[in-house]
């Protein structure tokens, strides 16, 4: 399988503070991998180190096996590679409406005329599930699951290859988050997607992951498929996967009976 | 990487082989879509017979179809269009993304020939098209202009009765506190006396110098045709005691604290702190308004009075260094003609002042809905109100005064 990102011997440190240590990771064409770890165990500096939103002091980060330089001011999205990024409260321009953010990045980006890039703009925004009349919203008046969906839909924009999302089901209800899981999955089926994600929510790794990065210990202690992932015998997944919750999540009622509602999204995919 | 292009069979001879640019080519191929079509899976009865028949034209897409070749892929449609084509070959496309799909979703009837991870894509983009919600156009009529000149004075009288309201709001406060009902915070008095008041000195006493030096040049320029160049003592010191000191020192303070007031409550309020102040019993009014009210309530006044100092030790200094005016005359002048009255009238202003700056500035950040963005306005509009308020009761004032004979 194609390597996308590969990072290698990363290394963050805050004043005295060892955030990262030789932290190897790996993500693959097409899958979803989830990127795990306790409160403060690095999960966000790590996202944005490699989207280079963060300086890290050593190692390297490779996206589409392109050596990407150690910077703080973002990646350069111009052309390929394309990363699309969520950041965890939608990080939406609260002086545009929601259709206006989705356009910006279709208008700076690319020769689009005005009418074709609100067409595609709206197109996001009902691909992400909102309805049409959130379009004209300005993100102060919707509610936190609709601005992640917006968010997303403004990563969406210019296609991306892969798709980054910081805890993209923190805040929502658990039904609420359920069709959040749904609607990664529909939209790495549809459009092709990579999608790296740091979540600390078990139902979300279960439903949607292929693989799990658990991240302790300053580094990537394990990185395989959820199953294998559970077993391993590290304190902190053990502590993490044997937890009250984490059983309540395998026994699996709870997540069953979400998943069976959620997929009011896949009308979407159904050909017409 | 390819650009995308269309095909249409047998008039070959339009398409252009750059690379880069559009290959459009059209033509009218009898029976091409129809004989296809009827094979294929999608919608082969409602298209096949009734809308193309004999005389369907087809087209076939090549190269990539992406949001970066967006100019060549709307030639390509627009022309597909005009030839009034509804089927497409995507057989030989080798790359999709939205944009494309949207498009070929918009014009042909049916796509064939897309690979199994294609076709998912254009069967989601497909599946988003229904009806365009139709926008409103803006209305220019003379009707909107006297709703909208409605709606503006609705507003401005709106705003007074809640400035009014939330001025006795606080006066009740501040008479609960005397009547030992509530509490004076008097570490936050002390914090917000510091930043509104000791933290301002240097700005309010260089401003003022620097004015009451500008008044004395201009006062000397105009009296010294007259020979009356002394008077410009009396001008520095009537101007600064009744009016200036007070007023730019309020005009500093309203930019500088009504706005702070603003922005730190318009925050708190955003962030829903306030609400959670409420929710544990505690009042919102005891414990952010009124240490913010009672420090400029203190510190406007002192701050007035370093002002009216540096105004005039700024005269001083122009009369001593240009007018030939020494200091020691200046001071003896000063003792001459001046009366207290002007003092007090200008100080007398000072809390007045105070109390519209602070009122408008936390009023303005309780007003604060939702978004940051809510935030600057209202902390735009604290200041400009502020000002607007301290130049209109000075003008009240210098009236009331005037009939007064003070």
């Amino acid at each position: 399988m194609n390597v996308i990102l590969k990072v290698r011997g990363l290394r963050n440190v805050f004043g005295s503070q060892v955030v990262h240590e030789n932290l190897d990771l790996d993500l693959y064409q097409g899958e979803i991998l989830g990127v795990v770890g306790g409160s403060g165990a690095g999960k966000s500096v790590l996202l944005r180190s490699v989207l280079g939103l963060h300086r890290f002091q050593a190692g390297s980060v490779k996206w589409f096996g392109k050596e990407m330089p150690a910077t703080n001011s973002g990646i350069s999205n111009q052309g390929e590679p394309r990363l699309g990024i969520m950041f965890q409260d939608g990080a939406l321009f609260s002086s545009l409406t929601v259709l206006e953010n989705v356009m910006l990045p279709l208008k700076e980006h690319s020769q689009i005329s005005a009418s074709f890039a609100h067409e595609l703009a709206l197109l996001k925004i009902r691909l992400v599930g909102l309805p049409d009349n959130a379009a004209g919203k300005y993100p102060d008046t919707l509610s936190g699951g609709m601005r992640k969906r917006a968010g997303i839909a403004r990563a969406l924009a210019l296609d991306p290859q892969v798709l980054c999302l910081d805890e993209p089901t923190s805040g929502l209800d658990p039904i609420g988050a359920a069709e959040f899981d749904q609607l990664v999955l529909t939209l790495r089926r549809s459009l092709g997607l990579s999608v790296l994600m740091v979540t600390h929510d078990l139902d979300s790794l279960y439903a949607t992951c292929d693989r799990v990065a658990v991240l302790a210990d300053r580094h990537v202690v394990i990185a395989d498929t959820p199953a294998v992932v559970s077993a391993s015998p590290h304190p902190w997944v053990r502590a993490c996967f044997d937890g009250p919750r984490a059983r309540a999540v395998r026994a699996g009622p709870v997540h069953q009976l979400l998943s069976a509602n959620a997929p009011a999204l896949s009308n979407l995919t159904a050909p017409s | 990487m390819q650009a995308a292009s269309l095909e249409f069979p047998g008039e070959l001879d339009y398409a252009q082989g750059a690379n880069g640019a559009a290959q459009v080519g059209a033509n009218d191929a009898n029976g091409h879509g129809a004989n296809v079509h009827g094979a294929n899976v999608h919608g082969a009865n409602v298209h096949g017979a009734n809308v193309h028949g004999a005389s369907a034209h087809g087209a076939s897409a090549h190269g990539a179809w992406l949001l970066s070749n967006v100019v060549s892929m709307e030639a390509a449609v627009a022309r597909a269009r005009a030839r009034g084509a509804k089927q497409l070959d995507a057989a030989s496309v080798t790359q999709l993304d939205t944009a494309g799909a949207l498009l070929w979703a918009k014009q042909f009837d049916v796509v064939r020939g897309l690979d199994a991870e294609h076709q998912s894509l254009f069967d989601l983009v497909r599946g988003t098209l229904h009806a365009e919600p139709v926008a409103a156009p803006p209305n220019h009529s003379i009707l909107a202009v006297l709703e909208r000149m409605g709606r503006a004075v609705n507003l401005a009288i709106a705003q007074l009765s809640l400035l009014l309201d939330f001025t006795g709001r606080t006066l009740w406060s501040f008479g609960q506190i005397i009547r030992g009902k509530r509490k004076l915070r008097m570490t936050a008095v002390f914090h917000h006396m510091e930043r509104t008041g000791l933290d301002a000195v240097p700005i309010v006493a260089l401003l003022c110098f620097l004015v009451g030096a500008v008044v004395a040049y201009l006062g000397a320029t105009v009296l010294k045709d007259f020979g009356a160049a002394l008077y410009t003592v009396e001008l520095v010191n009537f101007s600064f005691q009744r009016e200036f000191g007070v007023l730019l020192t309020a005009i500093i303070v309203a930019g500088r604290s009504g706005s702070a007031f603003t922005a730190e409550l318009g925050t708190m309020r955003s962030r829903e702190e306030i609400d959670a102040i409420a929710s544990l019993g505690l009042d919102p009014m005891e414990l952010l308004v009124v240490p913010r009210v009672t420090a400029l309530l203190l510190m406007l006044p002192a701050l007035t009075f370093i002002g009216m100092l540096s105004g005039i030790v700024g005269g001083a200094l122009v009369g001593s260094a240009e007018l030939d005016i020494s200091t020691a005359m200046f001071i003896t002048r000063m003792r001459d003609v001046s009366e207290a009255r002007h003092f007090f009238v200008g100080m007398g202003k000072a809390p007045v002042f105070a109390m519209l700056i602070a009122v408008v500035g936390c009023l303005e950040g309780m007003k604060v809905r939702g978004s940051a963005e809510s935030v600057g306005r209202h902390t735009t509009s604290s200041v400009v109100q502020g000002i607007f308020l301290v130049i209109l009761f000075d003008a009240l004032f210098a009236i009331f005064f005037m009939k007064l004979g003070l």
